[in-house]
This record gives structure tokens, C-alpha cells and sequence, in this order.
């Protein structure tokens, strides 16, 4: 399992020659596609299916030309039967095989609540052990022009609430293709958290297939006044507000869970103990959520002696508008999130706000790495 | 469909073994039940017996059965363990499930069991899955997925249907039509009486059985394994048959008035472990009944001496390694 500092020197070591380790920029959505060619490649017992990932937009592209390299056997397309298609699923992973079910939105997953909450999360526990269910249920969270109530929810936490589930949500295209390998191999169920935002970045990902372990954090900026935490997007959100934060002169840490289920609780704990400040961005709601479980675990691990001050952002407490200016304001940014952390930092200070100019570049900032 | 020769006596002597034993061993679940030494809810198939016997006699050990909540009959027809069913009702250790599942969460992997479920209708996907697990792997093997009445008016029923005639998959669909979902009878449920019209709308042969005879169903299921054995995809076989029980637990719910006991007498009539069992000589059945006896009083001794599961069992197969 190639890790952070193995694949870094590799990528030095290798200038000019073809080493197994060599790696270039990828777009998030590429890396999701790699992964499954490799994966498919290497065990024919993968499968790929779900609506509409064989139709000329192949998904965003995540399955553009999937069908025609491996054909219709193990790319196929399926009918408006989410329900039946999730216990296609674990029926087939109970059989052997590892199929990757896809949605183009996590809202439809509520669609898939039974098969996925009362079979594929318990069935191995259930069944005593006699089965697994080694499925991925990769699922996009959309944002952004008119998406709205029932195409933007983050609803990973109802996953994580369900032992025998694994929820990951990677923000970068290493991770993704990591991720993605991971859960394909994995034994168990796991949800595949995507944002739609994050499928044009880029970032520096190995030729070869690697996988990226859960339940293993990464600190993506370091720093001392505030520990953030962003999941999914909300780190590439984070980042740019710790560029911003850094010209008002505050040092904030950034830490990117990548999975949610395992949460690796102990990086940020190290984190939070050190800034004594905590500042969860989650992307969808605080209620029963992941900022929820992510604080309340850093606050029994390190206990009250550890003074960590605590602070949660997410959507607002309503449903998704589609009126830009309304949007805009369900959503955390990075002019919010700096503020929020600038206030965590100094909180005798005076308000502080970073030029709404220099914040708009959320998304124009590509996040490369490296790792 | 082309009648299937008459059975042999080395059938009969089968098929008369599977039913007693099923019968046999549901009436000592019931025995025993107040005890409470059995903490499961159990939902007995006493008079149902036919359908999974019938069916189960047809398949193969490669092929496969995905039984209900209702599954003890599913589960021993096609070769899970008593002693396995017995202990996991008994909650221990030694059960099917390792005292995890319960009555209504049955599975042995080594018979192709699949695991049952208590949320109605759930396991027929799961069986289509496994047929396609069987098709792409070209293994040959089929699918039996029971299913009760109630299960045909879940969603994921007609979308499996529709998604295992368009994908020609090996799947026999076994509906058990005992008339009633817990309480409620089909006139309250169903806009018409017509299953094997709806599910024949998707191309799909349908059958069905009115009398439970297990010989007919037997019939039915060779008819339906060659045909999915070949390739042609998906059958439905709709069987009349009824509960004789309450719905969960060992009694009668005759006097709660959602049913009268006249509906029983003629399904008494033609009990089929009867009318099997008189197909058989004398001797031969009395053979059959004595082991039948012998191998319940030690499944039911071994549940009994079984140690419970150890407290570390609590955390594990939460997740597979």
C-alpha cells in the first residue's frame, strides 16, 4: 500500500525513468475512471452498472467508454429500479463478485435506503458471518446552477449511522482513484461520497493502481491557531480559506478525513489538542452529522482538560434554494469559513471578513497536491 | 408443459422424508416454544410445507433458494441444517447464524441458502443478484426465490420482474399465496385477483397451483429448471396454499376473527404430508418417521447443550475482514 511519503519520493526518484510509482496531474473524474479500468482489468469479478453509465455523457465522464473496453457484461446500463438494482447488487457481492453500482446523485440513494440499511449493512453480522458483501455504491453530490433540494444533499451521515456500512468521501483525485481501488477490494459495503465541483480538479495521481487505506486522515495544510476540518469539497473550501486566513496572519491546520467510516478521530484529536481550536465544515447538515460526530469524538477523546474550543459550519438548516443569491448563502465558503476561524482565533478581536475578490476563487484554485 | 413421468419410490420416499421432517420439526418448535427457551419470533409454514418441498426436489446442490421470514420449510427443504436451525432459534453459538439472525434470518451457504430476511420482499433482488452472479460466471446453477403474497405488492418485486425477463436471468419466482399478509386478507390488498396476468405482462411463463399439490409444484420446477438451465430466462409459479398457524408463534389464531376455521378443513383434507405419506407402504413409513423422530431429538438436544455465544461474539462479523 503505497503511502503518502512512499509515493512522494518515488515521484522524485523517478524523473525520466518509467518507474511502477510515476504519476501525473489527473482530473478527479478521470482518477475515478482509472480506477475502474484497473480494478476491472485486474479481477473479472468487478462489475459496473447503474443508470445511465453507458449513455454518451457517461456520468460527467466518470464512465465515458466503459462499456466498449469491457463490454456489456460488465457495464451495463439498468432501469429506473434503484430499489431492486441495490439488491442486484448485494445479491451478486453475496455471490462472489464486486459490483459498483453507480448513482449520478446521492439523493437518489434514498431510493436504495432498504436494501442498503436492512441487507448490505448487516448481512454479514446477520448471517453470522456466512456472507459478505464486498459492494461500492459510488454516489454525486451536486452544487451550484439550480441543483436545488433534491440535487444537492450530502446525506453520508445516515450511512455512517449503520454499523457494517463504510462512508468515504474523497476531496482530490488521489484519494479518489485510492479510495475507489480501496473500496472495490474492501469486503464490505462502502458508500463513494463524489461532488460534482470536484470532477474538474486536478491533482497528482500514480499511473499505477494503489489504494488509499480508510480510516486514515490526512493533514493537507499544516498550521497552529485553528484546526479545520473539511469533508469532501468543503476541504478544497478550507483551503482556500487557510490562504486567506494566512494574509490576515492566522495559522490554521487543514485536515481531511477522507473516511468518514472508519473515522480516524486520532489526527484530529493530535490537531485540536495543539490549536486548541476546532472548526468542523461539513458539506450538509449539522444535525446528527458528520460535524456532529466528528467533534463529539474529538471532545471525548481529549477530554475537557484539553480546553478545545469547538465550532461547526454546514448547510443552513433548510432545503436547498435554487435562487443564486439564496444559494450562496446555504452554503459555507471560504470567506465564511475564514471568518469563522479568524472569530475561533481571536475571539476579543474585532470582526474580521477577507476581500470578498481574493474569496470568489474557490474553485479557480485547482488543488495539486502534492502528496 | 410437457407432464413429468409419475415419481419413483425412491422419490416418494424423499419427498415423503423432507415434508415430516419440516412438519415434525415446526410442531416441536411449537412444543417447545413455551418454554421460552426459544427467544425468536418464529413464524411456522405448517400446512405450506408443499411449496418449498416441491420446489426444493428439482433443484440441484449447486442451485440455489432464497427463502422469507416464513423459511424454515425453504431452509431444510433444500438441505440447511436442523441442528443449525434449531440452535440459532435456541440463540446459541453453535446456530446457522451463530445466534445472530434468528428465526427469520436462516442461511447456510454449503446448501445455497441464501439468508432470509424480515423486511417483506427484500430477498428477491438479492436472488436475482445471485442468478446474475450465475449467468455471468456460466455456472449453470438456478434460483428458487420464495416470496409471499404480501411481497407482490412491493415495488422491487415488479422491478425485479421486469429486470430479470430483460436480462433472461435463472430465476424461478415462487410465489407462496397463503391469502393473508399477517391479518389482512387479499381483498384489501389486491385491485384484482389476477398475479400471474400481471407478471406474465413481462414475458415471463407463469403458473399456477391451486391445491398445493407438492407433485404438481415438482412438475412446475423440472419444467421451469430446464427452461432456465437453457438459457430462457425467468419463471413465475404462483401457489395457492395456507397457513394453518397463526401468523408468528406456535398457536392458532382462529378466534381473533380475521378468518374462519372453516377455511382450514379443506386444506386438512389434502394435507400433503398425509397424502404422501399414504402413497408409501406401511413399513417404509413408519422407517421414515422413526429417523425423522431421531434426527429432531438431537437437533433439538444438540441446541440445548450448545454454549451461548462467548460477549466478545457482540462485535464480531460487524465488519468482514
Amino acid at each position: 500500500m503505497p503511502t503518502k511519503a512512499k509515493t512522494k519520493s518515488a515521484a522524485k526518484k523517478g524523473a525520466g525513468a518509467k518507474k511502477a510509482s510515476d504519476g501525473r496531474v489527473l482530473r478527479y473524474v478521470d482518477a475515478l475512471k482509472e480506477a475502474v479500468i484497473q480494478e476491472m482489468e485486474r479481477d473479472p469479478d468487478v462489475f459496473l452498472f447503474g443508470l445511465d453509465v453507458d449513455d454518451p455523457k457517461g456520468i460527467q465522464g466518470s464512465t465515458l467508454g466503459l462499456q466498449q473496453r469491457f463490454g456489456r457484461e460488465r457495464v451495463f446500463n439498468t432501469p429506473l429500479s434503484e430499489d431492486a438494482m441495490t439488491g442486484l447488487a448485494i445479491g451478486a457481492a453475496m455471490a462472489g463478485m464486486r459490483p459498483i453500482h453507480v448513482h449520478i446523485r446521492m439523493d437518489f440513494l434514498m431510493l436504495c435506503m432498504n436494501q442498503i440499511i436492512n441487507m448490505a449493512a448487516k448481512a454479514h453480522y446477520m448471517y453470522g458471518g456466512q456472507v459478505k458483501v464486498p459492494m461500492v455504491v459510488r454516489s454525486m453530490i451536486g452544487k451550484s446552477w439550480g441543483q436545488g433540494a433534491q440535487h444537492s444533499q450530502g446525506l453520508y451521515s445516515m450511512f455512517m449511522h449503520v454499523p457494517g456500512l463504510k462512508v468515504v468521501a474523497p476531496s482530490n483525485a488521489h484519494d479518489a482513484k485510492g479510495c475507489l481501488i480501496s473500496a472495490i477490494r474492501d469486503n464490505n459495503p462502502t458508500i463513494f461520497v463524489e461532488h460534482r465541483l470536484l470532477y474538474p480538479t486536478e491533482a497528482y495521481t500514480p499511473n499505477e493502481a494503489y489504494t488509499v487505506p480508510f480510516g486514515k486522515a490526512r493533514v493537507v495544510a499544516k498550521g497552529d491557531d485553528v484546526t479545520m476540518v473539511g469533508v469532501s469539497n468543503m476541504v478544497i473550501e478550507c483551503l482556500r480559506a487557510h490562504e486567506l486566513l494566512a494574509e490576515a496572519g492566522i495559522s490554521t491546520e487543514v485536515i481531511d478525513p477522507i473516511s468518514l467510516v472508519p473515522l480516524d478521530i486520532d489526527t484530529i484529536v493530535k490537531s485540536a489538542k495543539k490549536t486548541k481550536k476546532l472548526l468542523v465544515v461539513d458539506n450538509s447538515w449539522l444535525t446528527c452529522g458528520a460535524s456532529a460526530e466528528i467533534v463529539a469524538g474529538v471532545l471525548e477523546r481529549a477530554g475537557p482538560e484539553a480546553g478545545i474550543k469547538v465550532q461547526r459550519m454546514g448547510f443552513a438548516p433548510t432545503t436547498c434554494p435554487t435562487a443564486p443569491n439564496l444559494e450562496a448563502l446555504f452554503y459555507p465558503n471560504p470567506a465564511t469559513i475564514a471568518e469563522a476561524a479568524y472569530a475561533l482565533a481571536k475571539p476579543k478581536a474585532k470582526r474580521w471578513k477577507p476581500d470578498p475578490k481574493k474569496a470568489q476563487l474557490a474553485y479557480q484554485m485547482q488543488f495539486r497536491g502534492p502528496f | 408443459m410437457e407432464p413429468s413421468s409419475s415419481p419413483s419410490s425412491k422419490d416418494l420416499q424423499r419427498i415423503y422424508r423432507s415434508l415430516r421432517l419440516i412438519r415434525r420439526a415446526e410442531e416441536e418448535v411449537a412444543r417447545i416454544y413455551p418454554s421460552d427457551k426459544i427467544k425468536s419470533p418464529v413464524h411456522l409454514s405448517i400446512g405450506q410445507e408443499s411449496v418449498a418441498v416441491g420446489v426444493c426436489d428439482m433443484l440441484d446442490k449447486k442451485d440455489a433458494v432464497s427463502g422469507t421470514y416464513r423459511g424454515h420449510a425453504t431452509y431444510l427443504a433444500k438441505g440447511g441444517s436442523l441442528k443449525g436451525m434449531i440452535a440459532e432459534m435456541y440463540g446459541k453459538d453453535t446456530g446457522c447464524a451463530r445466534g445472530k439472525g434468528g428465526s427469520m434470518h436462516l442461511i447456510e451457504a454449503n446448501a445455497n441458502v441464501l439468508g432470509s430476511s424480515a423486511v417483506v420482499g427484500t430477498t428477491i433482488p438479492i436472488a436475482m443478484g445471485w442468478a446474475l452472479a450465475a449467468k455471468k460466471r456460466k455456472t449453470g446453477a438456478v434460483i428458487a426465490a420464495f416470496l409471499g403474497d404480501g411481497a407482490t405488492e412491493e415495488g422491487a418485486f415488479y422491478e425485479s420482474l421486469n429486470f430479470a425477463s430483460l436480462h433472461k436471468l435463472p430465476i424461478l419466482f415462487v410465489c407462496e399465496n397463503n391469502g393473508y399478509a399477517i391479518h389482512t386478507p387479499l381483498s384489501k390488498r389486491w385491485a384484482t385477483q389476477h398475479l400471474c396476468q400481471r407478471v406474465a405482462s413481462y414475458d415471463i411463463p407463469t403458473f399456477r397451483i391451486e391445491d398445493g399439490d407438492v407433485f404438481s409444484i415438482r412438475n412446475v420446477t423440472a419444467w421451469a429448471v430446464d427452461a432456465m438451465r437453457k438459457g430462457e430466462g425467468p419463471v413465475f409459479m404462483e401457489c395457492l396454499i395456507y397457513r394453518w398457524r397463526e401468523h408468528v408463534g406456535p398457536g392458532d389464531d382462529y378466534h381473533i376473527g380475521y378468518r374462519q376455521k372453516n377455511e382450514l378443513q379443506p386444506w386438512m383434507e389434502t394435507d400433503q404430508v398425509e397424502k404422501v405419506g399414504k402413497m408409501l407402504d406401511a413399513e417404509t413409513r413408519k422407517k421414515i418417521d422413526k429417523a425423522v423422530e431421531k434426527e429432531i431429538a438431537e437437533a433439538i438436544d444438540f441446541a440445548e447443550k450448545s454454549p451461548v455465544p462467548k460477549p466478545r461474539a457482540l462485535m464480531e462479523y460487524v465488519y468482514a475482514d
